[in-house]
């Protein structure tokens, strides 16, 4: 059994949180840069170069990468052979308000959504998972809600078309419009319940953005199947195209670049149901991950 | 690139088309959710507003914590449709320019036209590099709104792309969804 002090995951997630939002993930910034590489439209060129430097400057003045540093989102992997001493909900709360408070990050959070009230740095969304093994593993997603709340989901009926579901993807990337910062990532969840559906969507942004759009062994029973992987992949391809294609641009003024990427993360559902749950991120896609 | 300078007159917006690129220098107050529904609620109270609106430019932003050495943190702009059920009022009583990222409504748009007011994207999802167009920020009111409180900023060649210009021609119309 391996003990973790509550003290050592609140300074983790304090680090998580200044990093996430000020130094720009590589694979996103590799990707944007990837971007400007084929894009053609002259102004969609000089808006990418922008986002491009504006990622470059944030890290040199350490300055958050957009003053929207969002809801922190936090993902704890908790290994089984491990014992946290201490509360973990409060280490992890305490660990975001440490962070947003040393890298000059946005109190950004109302203590009640209906009350609202002065604004604060925490609670964090906090996601608990059990896993095998004797680590901990902390990723912190800071959501701007920008494009929160872009965020759809759709209860399919079991017999629908992949087409139907194409079709709600493409045309809720339409809705969002210039609205959420494009070039956006776009994260789909496929299957379970309503609830499971929106949380695969979120954890698909965690995903990293590669050069051609290779899927990372999925962890979930479905994606272990040959079929169902190559068909995701086939259809984040499909999907990447198609919005690709809307002529929307970063900040929506055009262009051929409005997703650097879609992934999609699927999970076994009931009979009679099909949940497809949509999470989009605007260009500034900010995590960053540790394992204690 | 082509220079503006506040306060704005409405003969030097009238020449601005949408899609134009400017450079803005002067003094620019931010505001975005709270801060609006106060500020239209003083408006229907006829209370006095916290500053001149007429010939005002107001940013949609609400910026982070200023880092030591800086005059502000990242200040980036957001969503303008949410303002959307606010700004008209404000236009009819004189606001001349907003700041933000993405579409308005028609009837913002119709207000722009009918006030020769005029509406300006910010480059979106860059608020570090922006921030180094701000040469100082004072608190200004509402401080109890925390990040959305209503800051005085003095600008200096902070670049703008005219979204609607005063004759109510919109960048995005062309591409407009449906």
């Amino acid at each position: 059994m391996k003990t973790i002090k509550a003290i050592s995951i609140r300074r983790a997630v304090a680090d998580l949180c200044v990093k996430a939002s000020i130094v720009l993930r590589p694979d996103v910034l590799a990707a944007l840069k990837r971007a400007l590489a084929r894009e053609q439209n002259k102004r969609a060129r000089h808006l990418l170069q922008v986002i491009i430097d504006n990622a470059a400057c944030a890290r040199a003045k350490s300055l958050a990468i957009c003053q929207d540093t969002g809801m922190p989102v936090v993902f704890l992997e908790v290994g089984s052979n491990v014992k946290i001493s201490g509360d973990l909900k409060l280490a992890v709360n305490r660990g975001v308000e440490d962070g947003y408070r040393s890298g000059c990050l946005r109190d950004s959070i109302v203590r009640d959504p209906l009350l609202r009230g002065k604004p604060g740095y925490a609670p964090a969304v906090i996601h608990i998972d059990i896993v095998p093994g004797s680590n901990l593993e902390i990723s912190v997603l800071p959501k701007g809600f920008g494009s929160e709340n872009k965020s759809q989901l759709k209860m399919f009926k079991p017999t629908v078309g992949i087409e139907e579901i194409k079709k709600f993807i493409i045309e809720a990337v339409r809705s969002a419009g210039p609205d959420a910062c494009p070039p956006y990532i776009i994260g789909v969840g496929i299957g379970g319940t309503a609830d499971y559906a929106c949380l695969l969507a979120k954890k698909a942004l965690l995903r990293k953005l590669t050069a051609n759009g290779e899927r990372r062994t999925a962890d979930d029973p479905s994606a272990a199947l040959g079929a169902s992987k190559r068909l995701t992949a086939k259809l984040e391809r499909e999907l990447l195209r198609a919005i690709n294609n809307l002529n929307i641009g970063p900040m929506g003024l055009g262009g051929k670049t409005t997703a650097l990427a879609v992934h999609i993360e699927t999970y076994p559902t009931h009979i009679a149901g099909l949940p497809v749950a949509l999470n989009i991120s605007c260009h500034a896609l900010r995590s960053a991950s540790i394992i204690l | 690139m082509k220079k503006i300078y506040t306060p704005l007159s409405t003969q030097g917006l009238s020449k601005l088309k949408a899609g134009d690129e400017v450079l803005l220098s002067g003094i620019i107050y931010t505001a975005r959710d709270q801060a609006h529904k106060r500020l239209c609620e003083s408006i229907k109270k006829k209370k006095k507003l916290p500053f001149e609106l007429s010939g005002a430019v107001i940013y949609y932003c609400g910026p982070t914590k200023t880092p030591k050495g800086l005059a502000i943190g990242s200040c980036g702009p957001t969503t303008s449709s949410r303002m959307d059920a606010f700004a008209p009022l404000l236009i009819k009583n004189g606001l001349k320019a907003m700041i933000g990222k993405g579409g308005c409504s028609q009837e913002v748009c119709a207000a722009i036209k009918k006030h020769k007011a005029i509406y300006f994207l910010a480059f979106a999802g860059c608020g570090a590099l922006l921030s180094g167009c701000v040469k100082k920020a004072t608190a200004f009111t509402y401080a109890d709104l925390g990040p959305e409180a209503i800051v005085k900023l003095e600008v200096e060649d902070f670049p703008l792309i005219v979204g609607i210009d005063a004759k109510g021609n919109s960048v995005y119309r062309a591409r407009a969804p449906k």
